[in-house]
């Protein structure tokens, strides 16, 4: 018995295979068509699902282009969870190796973008804690803070500027001149926010969020650039509201 | 095993009319909608026009942000049914646990007026396949199907509704009619059932039965809510005539004919108007459910006769 | 630099960070209407007509022949670190692709 759920999956995914046995029409006749219902269901179901996950990646490449690779992807890479909202997260990857889309080599880090973006959206909710507690702490105290930063707050570099190009996709044409970037996506809202970095701020960032006291964070961000400005960086997080906790 | 309250169809409705803070635990019997991100801000100015709404569970089963807080927003203003799409009720292999706890959470917090389920299966192995796929009708099946709903009513803590499926194929292999395996499921398992009117009229054309002799059997004691839904015309290589449950366009008159069969067979159910692809502006929606909502009227009003 | 150093750097860092905030913060307006994004599950089939489930694309085999028409056609953007140049061209992704 459960070999049939194993045939039937696997002739959804793969056109080639006949109709599995035993599926009939009301006549009794091999449901071939009727089959194909549900293979169109399942494919074209998958194909929307991308599309709506990666609408600048689908608009780079048009619609057409987008939705024979992403056919080619959801034979390959079908859903691992019923949540269609978190599905795709092996497109970056994917893309890397996809042939015809060698020639635009930034595509993966486009879809990386993407999905950030994503988790950003869909992160849990947490209130910011008031900044300010920073301002009352002693100089030692300070050095040794530690910060828990909101769900939200995701970092992202790219070698690209996925950034820059999700931007002239999904908001306006402008002349893209950023090479690697550097950003950090907030939801001060609901809506996700790309703020721009530079790589030691990025740095400093990073340091923060896992778990790294202010000043080794701060030695993060210099060790990348000796001009590394802190008191922008602190302002950054204080602005964003991305830190829900100070431990000091 | 736990057995569960059986339905109680009532008759009274709900005071919705003034007062849009509460949100009982029941649903009213009258017309909900499946509710649709696009439409919230229509819904907030309008929201007299439906009694309910239905919402997919997981589309709300990440972590925050603004899914979340539309339907922390909206089940203070409406009863809301969650209506799984993902359980894989009809699968060979168990269910998945993880969906199962995910489903327990929203349950959970959601508090929900109606819970419901479809007959069909969507996850093989790891892999979860987007659609409501079929089963045979056997009595091996009804027996995984009733553990299954075991599981998920006693994991989730309370009785679930399961929905009558859409095929477009048969089983060579079935040896029960679909009416028997789902009073047997039913029966055994204490689950109520979801009677999709759009489904019984596409199966019944796709498989050439009749859709009212399908209600005329039907348990509908069971019934704890009520389907409809638009399809698509489509034919198959034979050139007989094949409806798709696409949930596209408005619901058809031969649909809305056999909804007024089944109200004069089992009374009056909270009924539900799906649209989930093709979506229309919110007025045509509405519309949808202020005829639902006239049909049950006027059932009401030949029933007090 | 002294680690005495480096603790009064922070705490200037602090306070300037501070200071620039002024009067910003504002009370917490959760907005939850607005455009939702991301892929959501239906119960209801796609096009029965659409022939995405039972035709497949060929990409082996030098069979790849869907042109890319959107916005990598237009795009211009900076050289790369290895200076190669990454506008995106037609020509290139038509070509034949080793079997």
């Amino acid at each position: 018995m459960s070999a049939f759920q194993d045939t039937f999956t696997s002739a959804l995914l793969d056109p080639a295979q006949p109709t599995p046995n035993g599926l009939i029409d009301p006549n009794g006749r091999v449901a071939g068509k009727r089959f194909d219902v549900y293979r169109n269901n399942v494919v074209h179901s998958l194909i929307d699902a991308m599309g709506d996950a990666f609408p600048a990646v689908k608009k780079i490449v048009g619609e057409d282009f987008f939705d024979a690779m992403a056919g080619v992807y959801v034979r390959a890479h079908p859903p691992k969870t019923p949540m269609m909202m978190f599905y795709g997260q092996d497109f970056p990857a994917f893309l890397r190796g996809f042939g015809p889309a060698q020639s635009l080599p930034y595509l993966p880090d486009v879809a990386a973008l993407e999905l950030a973006r994503r988790d950003c959206y869909h992160a849990a909710d947490a209130d910011p804690a008031d900044a300010m507690i920073l301002t009352t702490l002693a100089p030692e105290a300070l050095m040794e803070t530690r910060f828990e930063l909101v769900p939200s707050a995701v970092l992202f570099q790219s070698e690209n500027p996925a950034h820059s190009i999700w931007q002239f996709n999904m908001v306006e044409p402008f002349q893209i001149t950023a090479t690697h970037e550097w950003v950090l996506l907030t939801r001060p809202e609901m809506d996700v926010m790309a703020h721009n970095l530079d790589a030691a701020t990025y740095a400093f960032l990073r340091a923060i969020q896992n778990n790294e006291t202010l000043a080794i964070s701060a030695d993060a961000g210099l060790a990348i650039d000796p001009k590394f400005d802190l008191s922008t960086a602190i302002g950054l997080m204080m602005r964003t509201q991305i830190i829900h906790q100070v431990k000091s | 095993m736990l057995r569960w309250v059986q339905l109680a169809p009532t008759n009274h409705t709900w005071g919705f009319s003034k007062c849009h803070i509460i949100h009982p635990n029941t649903l009213p019997q009258k017309a909900g909608v499946g509710y649709k991100a696009q439409h919230l801000n229509d819904i907030l100015k309008d929201p007299n026009s439906i009694g309910w709404i239905e919402i997919h569970a997981e589309n709300y089963m990440g972590d925050g942000g603004r899914p979340i807080a539309q339907l922390k927003h909206l089940r203070e203003m409406f009863p809301v049914s969650c209506h799984g799409v993902g359980l894989s009720i009809g699968s060979e292999s168990p269910l998945d646990t993880d969906h199962l706890a995910r489903l327990k959470k929203l349950v959970d917090w959601l508090e929900p007026a109606m819970f419901s389920e479809h007959l069909a299966w969507s996850t093989h192995d790891t892999s979860f396949l987007n659609d409501l796929l079929p089963v045979p009708y056997t009595q091996d099946v009804a027996d995984r199907v009733v553990e299954h709903i075991q599981q998920v009513q006693e994991t989730v803590g309370r009785q679930m509704l399961l929905e009558n499926p859409s095929t477009y194929v048969a089983f060579a292999q079935s040896d029960m009619s679909e009416i028997d395996f789902l009073t047997d499921v039913a029966t055994r398992s204490g689950c109520g059932l979801l009677l999709d009117i759009n489904n019984v009229f596409v199966s019944a054309t796709n498989q050439k039965y009749s859709p009212k002799e399908y209600i005329d059997a039907y348990p509908t004691e069971h019934v704890g809510e009520i389907h409809l839904g638009g399809h698509e015309e489509d034919s198959d290589e034979h050139g007989d005539t094949l409806l798709i449950d696409s949930h596209s366009r408005a619901v058809v008159d031969p649909v809305w004919e056999l909804y007024e069969y089944t109200l004069a067979k089992a009374g009056a159910r909270p009924t539900l108007i799906e649209w989930d692809n093709d979506i229309p502006e919110w007025n045509v929606l509405a519309n949808e459910a202020t005829l639902a909502d006239a049909l049950l009227a006027r059932h009401n009003q030949i029933a007090a006769q | 630099m002294s680690n005495s150093v480096k603790t009064l750097t922070i705490a200037a860092a602090v306070a300037t960070a501070a200071a620039s905030m002024a009067t910003t913060a504002s009370a917490a307006n959760v907005k939850c209407y607005g455009v939702a994004l991301a892929g959501e599950n239906g119960c209801a089939a796609g096009p029965g007509t659409s022939c995405a489930g039972s035709s497949t694309v060929d990409y082996q085999g030098n069979a790849w022949k869907i042109v890319a028409e959107g916005t990598c056609a237009t795009m211009e953007l900076p050289a790369a670190a290895d200076g190669s140049m990454r506008k995106g061209s037609l020509e290139a992704l038509d070509r034949d692709l080793p079997a």
